[in-house]
């Protein structure tokens, strides 16, 4: 007992402590509104802007392209409605791909209920999204692309760069999802053709309640939150500083040091994907073998269920997650699982492990050592399983 | 989320699997939801004298399925008919809304079970009367 391994970062991060740190004092002494004339205020301003022009560097893009949001979802839809409402005159097409997130997938709906025309690319069994495809969807309607630039779930890293090129070429603007992506992959906003870029501070070591919006200059948006003058009067609220401030040295922290982070986390996630293809049977690896984020690991175990292998690895003190229907309140497995061509079935039993920077390799041994024998339980009270043939056919 | 009765049938499941030569089976659910259940049954003079289940499924599908067994098991076939999705759930120390399906799930597989054990019963009456 006493063990505790945290395996899901794609969903959130713990805070840096120097990132704490940096965050503080706007809590209890710099706490003034930057919008405000006074000395607190300009204080504020002073860090806000701090916040703008690191996060801007992190990117390649000038601060005055940089607005900050409450999240990353907010962000995107912000890209996504802000984008299509205010070029509904030049046409009402959209083109994304059919294994982004929510944030992006639902606001395409909403906006499909509106009026708007959507093309969901599909993708290959390791969720790649093809650039030639997103050249053969573009109609004279099409107004914007939004492909992410890593996958949440399997961690698939898309040829962002080309389908910016492809967007560029045609004249029509190009919306990346990166908040998987900042801080594993490197990104260029020039070099590769993004005219808006969400990220989200909590998913690469900031705080929870900070995303921003890169909107490269002269794209043209509606505002989506009305009701004051901030972010150069594009959206309206009174700035999360702390946070904001915890955005900036996170995103600076993130990116300095890429290719020594992943060569630590690829080694560890190797170690972990050759010890469950070597210890479990009837298993598969979701996503890219190559093509993938450092920390990302995600599997489909035959015959058993996703919840119940993660309540099982919970109690053995590891924290995991999974595109099963039951932890997603719906029936549907993951849609992500789905595109990739799994059945019902097998993405039902996935689980998705994505380690971080406090992960050792005794962690991923004690996983190595655990997984085996809770899958095996599992199983063993399985009714598609069948212990001497290794599995029965699905009904 | 789960209640500590919820994870303890989820930990130490009662009357995990499969009974040879059954009286009874049923099984319900299927691998497009994410939920199987598959009970079989033991059963002499009506009484229920074994029951055994295998479930695919979430934490609360296997806990209902552990708490449903436990409920009819020494129980006549009139009695375990009774039990419904509430009363298993209720021993459960109640679930998630979202997990009240699992428990339906739980009730249905018993009843099915039962309508197996009963169209065998007639079945064999009628072989005998012939």
């Amino acid at each position: 007992m006493g063990h505790s391994v945290y395996l899901d970062h794609a969903s959130t991060t713990y805070t840096k402590p120097e990132v704490l740190k940096e965050m503080l004092p706007y809590f209890t002494d710099l706490y003034g509104n930057p919008s405000s004339v006074h000395r607190y205020g300009r204080e504020a301003r002073k860090a806000l802007d701090q916040a703008r022009e690191r996060t801007a560097a992190a990117l390649n893009a000038d601060p005055n392209e940089i607005y900050f949001t409450g999240s990353g979802t907010e962000a995107d839809n912000w890209a996504v409605k802000g984008t299509a409402l205010a070029n509904s005159k030049k046409g009402n097409h959209i083109i994304t791909s059919s294994i982004e997130h929510h944030a992006v997938l639902y606001t395409c709906k909403y906006l499909e209920r509106n009026g708007f025309e959507v093309t969901y690319l599909p993708v290959d069994e390791y969720g790649l999204v093809d650039p030639e495809q997103v050249r053969n969807a573009i109609t004279d309607k099409t107004i914007l692309v939004s492909v992410m630039a890593a996958n949440n779930e399997i961690g698939t890293i898309q040829p962002i760069g080309e389908i910016g090129a492809i967007a560029r070429e045609k004249g029509i603007l190009f919306h990346t999802d990166a908040v998987q992506a900042v801080g594993s992959i490197p990104i260029d906003v020039k070099e590769m053709n993004i005219d808006l870029l969400s990220l989200s501070a909590h998913k690469f070591y900031g705080p929870k309640g900070a995303g921003a919006l890169y909107m490269r200059k002269g794209v043209k948006s509606e505002q989506i939150m009305h009701g004051g003058a901030q972010e150069r009067n594009r959206r309206a609220g009174t700035e999360n500083l702390p946070a904001i401030v915890g955005l900036g040295k996170a995103i600076e922290l993130a990116v300095t040091d890429i290719p020594q982070r992943n060569a630590r986390l690829e080694a560890l996630r190797n170690r972990l994907i050759d010890g469950i293809l070597s210890t479990v049977e009837n298993t598969r690896l979701n996503g890219h073998p190559i093509k993938r984020l450092a920390g990302n690991v995600n599997f489909s175990f035959e015959f058993i269920e996703g919840e119940a292998l993660l309540l099982s690895l919970d109690i053995k003190g590891i924290a995991g997650s999974s595109g099963s229907a039951c932890t997603s309140g719906s029936l549907d497995p993951s849609h992500v699982l789905l595109a990739i061509g799994l059945s019902h079935e097998i993405a039902h039993g996935s689980l998705r492990l994505t380690l971080g920077d406090r992960n050792t390799e005794e962690d991923i041994d004690y996983v190595l050592e655990v997984l085996p024998e809770v899958v095996q339980r599992l199983r063993e009270m399985s009714p598609l399983f069948n212990q001497n043939k290794g599995g029965r056919t699905y009904v | 989320m789960y209640s500590e009765q919820v994870m303890d049938h989820f930990m130490n499941p009662r009357n995990v699997g499969e009974i040879e030569n059954p009286d009874g089976v049923g099984e319900v659910g299927n691998a497009r939801c994410g939920d199987i259940m598959k009970v079989f049954m033991k059963i002499e003079n009506d009484i229920i004298v074994d029951v055994k289940f295998k479930t695919f499924g979430c934490g609360a599908a296997i806990a209902t399925s552990s708490m449903s067994t436990e409920l009819i098991k020494g129980k006549t076939v009139d009695e375990a008919l009774r039990v419904t999705n509430k009363k298993v759930t209720e021993a459960l120390g109640g679930l998630p809304p979202v997990k009240l399906h699992c428990s339906v799930l739980a009730e249905e597989a018993i009843k099915a079970a039962i309508e197996d054990y009963k169209n065998k019963q007639a079945e064999k009456q009628t072989a005998d009367s012939i």
